[in-house]
C-alpha cells in the first residue's frame, strides 16, 4: 500500500500548510517605518549585534514587498493617513507590529494635540511591544511571537469549511479611513 | 552696540511708534507699532551702524493668561557686521490679529510666519504663500492659543484613549465576590 493512501488526502494538505507557514513565518520582510526614536532601535535590531536577519526578516523600502509594517515611532494625525495607505498597499497576508509606548497608545505624547493615541486607530495590529525605546532584545521577542502567530494560523485551509482561502482578515480595524480613501 | 543705543536710534527716527521694556527675562525689548513694523524693520536692517542682516527668530506668544487679551509677535534679530542684537515686539489684537509680512525684508521670515500662523491664527498681510505648514491643512482651529480645545475626534479618529484600567468592567469585583 502506498504511503499516500494510508493518509486519507487531508493529512498531507495539513502537513503543506505547515510547510508553507514554515516558509512564511522564516521570510519575512518588513517595511522600512521609522517614525521617531524607535526607528534608531529598530536600525539597531537590523543591525550585525541583534541581527534578525538570522529569522528571515529583511526590511523592504517599498510597501509593495512587504510583509510586515512595523510602525516606530510617534505617529501623528497627519502622518496617520499615509500610515493607512502604505497598510493598504501592502499585499495580503499583512502584519503590523506596534513597537514602543507611543503607537501603542501615544505614550509621553498622548496629551499632545497632534498626536494619534495609538496605532490600531489606523491599522489592526498583531504585536504591540511595550517600551520607550524598547531594547532590540524586546523587538525581537516581539518579532518572535509573531512568527509563532503565523505558525499556528491556517494559510491554505480554512478549519471551518475546508475550502481554500486568503487567510488573513481584517479584524480590529479603527473606524477611520476606508480602504482607498483620499490622502491629502 | 547695545539693545538701548539700537533703540535710542530707533525712537530718533519713529518717536510715537517704539516703546522701550526692560523684560522680566533680563533681555530688553522694543514694542513696536503693528502699523509700523514693515518701516521700522526695513530702518534697522539698512541703517549705518544697526545693520541688522538676519532675522534669528520670529515666534508669536498668546498672552491671554496675563490678562492682556493680545497675541505678541516677537523678533529676534541680530547684526553679523556688528556683532549685536535686538528684541521687538508687535501686540496684536486677539479676536483678529492681523499685521504685515516682514518677508519682503527678510526672506527668512516667510516660513516662520507661517508657524506662527499655524499654530497661533496670526494673519501675516502680503505674506506670499500662507499656509498651514506643521499641522494637516484641514485642521480646525490654532492649537498654541490658550483657550484652544482639542476636537473629540480628527477625521473619524478619536483622539483620547481610555484608560485601560477603566475598561475593566465595575461588576466584575462583585462577580468574584460571589464566586
Amino acid at each position: 500500500m502506498a504511503l499516500y493512501q494510508s493518509m486519507e488526502g487531508s493529512v498531507l494538505t495539513t502537513n503543506l500548510d505547515k510547510l508553507i507557514n514554515l516558509a512564511r513565518m522564516h521570510s519575512i520582510w518588513y517595511l522600512l517605518f521609522g517614525l521617531a526614536c524607535c526607528a534608531i532601535e529598530l536600525m539597531q535590531t537590523g543591525g550585525p549585534r541583534t541581527d534578525v536577519d538570522r529569522f528571515g526578516f529583511v526590511f523592504r523600502a517599498t510597501p509593495r514587498q512587504s510583509d510586515l509594517m512595523i510602525v516606530a515611532g510617534t505617529l501623528t494625525y497627519k502622518m496617520a493617513k499615509r500610515t493607512r495607505l502604505l497598510y493598504d498597499q501592502m499585499a495580503e497576508p499583512r502584519y503590523v507590529i506596534s513597537m514602543g509606548s507611543c503607537s501603542n497608545c501615544g505614550g509621553l505624547f498622548q496629551l499632545a494635540y497632534s498626536v494619534c493615541k495609538g496605532v490600531d486607530n489606523i491599522v489592526p495590529v498583531d504585536i504591540y511591544v511595550p517600551g520607550c525605546p524598547p531594547r532590540p532584545e524586546a523587538l525581537t521577542e516581539g518579532i518572535l511571537a509573531l512568527q509563532k502567530k503565523i505558525k499556528g494560523e491556517p494559510f491554505l485551509v480554512s478549519p471551518e469549511s475546508g475550502l481554500i482561502v486568503n487567510s488573513n482578515p481584517v479584524v480590529g480595524a479603527g473606524p477611520a479611513f476606508a480602504a482607498g480613501s483620499k490622502v491629502a | 552696540m547695545g539693545p538701548k543705543d539700537v533703540f535710542e536710534t530707533l525712537k530718533a527716527r519713529f518717536a510715537d511708534a517704539a516703546e522701550w521694556k526692560e523684560g522680566h527675562a533680563g533681555e530688553p525689548y522694543a514694542i513696536v507699532d503693528a502699523g509700523k513694523i514693515v518701516e521700522v524693520a526695513r530702518f534697522l536692517k539698512e541703517t549705518h551702524g544697526l545693520l541688522f542682516d538676519c532675522l534669528s527668530n520670529l515666534t508669536g506668544v498668546d498672552l491671554v493668561k496675563l490678562k492682556l487679551d493680545r497675541i505678541a509677535v516677537v523678533y529676534h534679530l541680530f547684526s553679523y557686521s556688528q556683532r549685536h542684537s535686538f528684541v521687538m515686539k508687535v501686540h496684536l489684537d486677539r479676536t483678529a490679529p492681523t499685521v504685515s509680512t516682514l518677508s519682503g525684508v527678510w526672506r527668512a521670515a516667510a516660513y516662520m510666519e507661517r508657524e506662527v500662523f499655524d499654530l497661533l491664527g496670526v494673519k501675516f498681510e502680503g505674506h506670499p504663500d500662507l499656509r498651514r505648514i506643521l499641522l494637516p491643512e484641514d485642521w480646525v482651529g490654532y492649537p498654541l492659543r490658550k483657550d484652544y480645545t482639542e476636537e473629540a475626534t480628527y477625521q473619524g479618529i478619536p483622539t483620547t484613549r481610555p484608560n485601560p484600567l477603566e475598561l475593566i468592567p465595575l461588576g466584575m469585583a462583585e462577580e468574584i465576590k460571589n464566586a
